[in-house]
C-alpha cells in the first residue's frame, strides 16, 4: 500500500528558507536605528554580543530585556557614537562592573588560571598518556610467548 | 601506592573546589569601586526637581548612598530598617532613586515614611551606571573624603548592618554617631 504523502507547497518552502536571510538588523534589540556605518554597527554588535548582562547573568546585553540592559546598550551606543574604540568601552564597563562583565575576560593574573586551565591540562593528559604507553610498550603483548 | 593517591588527591581537589563553590552566590558580583573615590554625579532632586544633589552635598560625611526604586520589592523590605536607622540619627542616608516616576517615588515616601536626607532622581539610569548599580536595593558605605568603604547589595537589615556596616563605620570615627564633619 502507497501510503499518501502531503506535500509542503513550495511556496511555503521558500518563505520559510527567505526568512532564514533577513539580516541580523531586522531583530536588532535597540529602538535606535543602527550604525549608518556598516563597519562601526558590526564593531557595536561583537561588543554588546560580549557583554553578560548582570541582572540576568547567563544572556549578553544583545540578548537581554532588562532595563539595565538597554541602559548599558544605550551607554555604549552614544560611546561608539562618538568615536569611543573598542577598548575604551571595555575599560568603562570594567570600572563600573568589574572584569565579571566581560564574557571574554582579559589575560591578567586573576584570569591567568582561567585562560592556562585548559592548556595546562591537556598537557598533563598528554604526560600521563605518554607514561601509560611507555608502561604498556615495556610489556609483552598478550599471547605473546616470553623468551 | 601511586594508584590509590592520584585519584584520591585529584577527588580531593575536586572535592573542595565544588564545595567552596555552594557558598558561592553567583547574583553577588564584588564591586571594582571598593577603596575608590565615589563616581561623580549631580542629579536633581526626586523632591525639588530645581535643586541639585551631587558628590559635594556628601562631602565631609560619612554617610549612605542607598539605591532604591518603588518598582523594586526588596526595597519596601528594607524600607522600614532604614526609616528606623534614620531616626536613630546614626547616619545621614542619600537616596538615588534609580529609574522610577516622579510621582510614584515621592507617593512612596508619603506613605512608608521618607528616610533620606535626600534623593537624586536618576530617570535614565546613567548616574547608576556610573556607580556600577546592577539590581536594586543596593546601599553603599561612603567616608568622609567621599571613598567607597562597602557596598550591600540586597536588603538591608539590622544583623547586616552590625555585622557588615558598623565595624567599617567605627574604623572611620570610633563611636556613632559619626561627626558630620570632618576633624570635629
Amino acid at each position: 500500500m502507497m501510503r499518501k504523502v502531503r506535500h509542503v507547497p513550495g511556496r511555503i518552502l521558500m518563505l520559510i528558507a527567505a526568512c532564514a536571510l533577513l539580516p541580523a538588523t531586522v531583530w536588532a534589540i535597540d529602538p535606535e536605528p543602527p550604525f549608518e556605518d556598516p563597519q562601526l554597527e558590526a564593531q557595536y554588535q561583537a561588543l554588546i554580543n560580549e557583554v553578560r548582562c548582570l541582572v540576568c547573568q547567563n544572556q549578553t546585553i544583545a540578548d537581554s530585556n532588562a532595563p539595565l540592559a538597554a541602559d548599558l546598550r544605550r551607554e555604549i551606543r552614544e560611546m561608539m557614537g562618538e568615536g569611543a574604540s573598542r577598548s575604551e568601552v571595555v575599560e568603562f564597563l570594567v570600572a563600573r562592573y568589574g572584569e565579571f562583565v566581560l564574557y571574554r575576560p582579559r589575560f591578567q593574573p586573576s584570569t591567568w588560571a582561567l585562560w592556562g586551565g585548559p592548556a595546562f591540562f591537556v598537557i598533563l593528559g598528554m604526560v600521563v598518556f605518554a607514561r601509560i604507553l611507555r608502561v604498556r610498550m615495556a610489556q609483552p603483548l598478550e599471547g605473546e610467548e616470553s623468551p | 601506592m601511586w594508584r590509590f593517591l592520584v585519584p584520591v588527591s585529584i577527588f580531593a581537589v575536586l572535592a573542595a573546589f565544588f564545595y567552596r563553590g555552594l557558598g558561592l552566590d553567583p547574583g553577588y558580583v564584588p564591586s571594582p569601586l571598593l577603596g575608590k573615590p565615589a563616581p561623580e554625579f549631580e542629579l536633581p532632586r526626586l523632591k525639588d526637581p530645581a535643586a541639585m544633589l551631587g558628590n559635594r552635598d556628601l562631602d565631609g560625611r560619612v554617610a549612605l548612598l542607598n539605591v532604591w526604586a518603588t518598582w523594586c520589592v526588596g526595597c519596601r523590605q528594607e524600607h522600614g530598617f532604614l526609616v528606623d536607622l534614620a531616626e536613630s540619627g546614626a547616619i545621614p542616608i542619600y537616596g538615588l532613586n534609580w529609574k522610577d516616576d516622579r510621582q510614584t517615588a515621592l507617593n512612596w515616601l508619603t506613605d512608608l515614611g521618607d528616610p533620606y536626607v535626600a534623593s537624586a532622581f536618576d530617570e535614565l539610569g546613567e548616574v547608576a551606571i556610573d556607580w556600577g548599580v546592577y539590581g536594586a536595593p543596593e546601599t553603599f558605605l561612603l567616608a568622609r573624603d567621599g571613598t567607597v568603604l562597602h557596598k550591600h547589595i540586597a536588603p538591608l537589615d539590622e544583623a547586616i548592618w552590625a555585622r557588615d556596616f558598623l565595624p567599617k563605620i567605627a574604623e572611620q570615627c570610633g563611636s556613632l554617631p559619626c561627626p558630620l564633619e570632618a576633624g570635629e
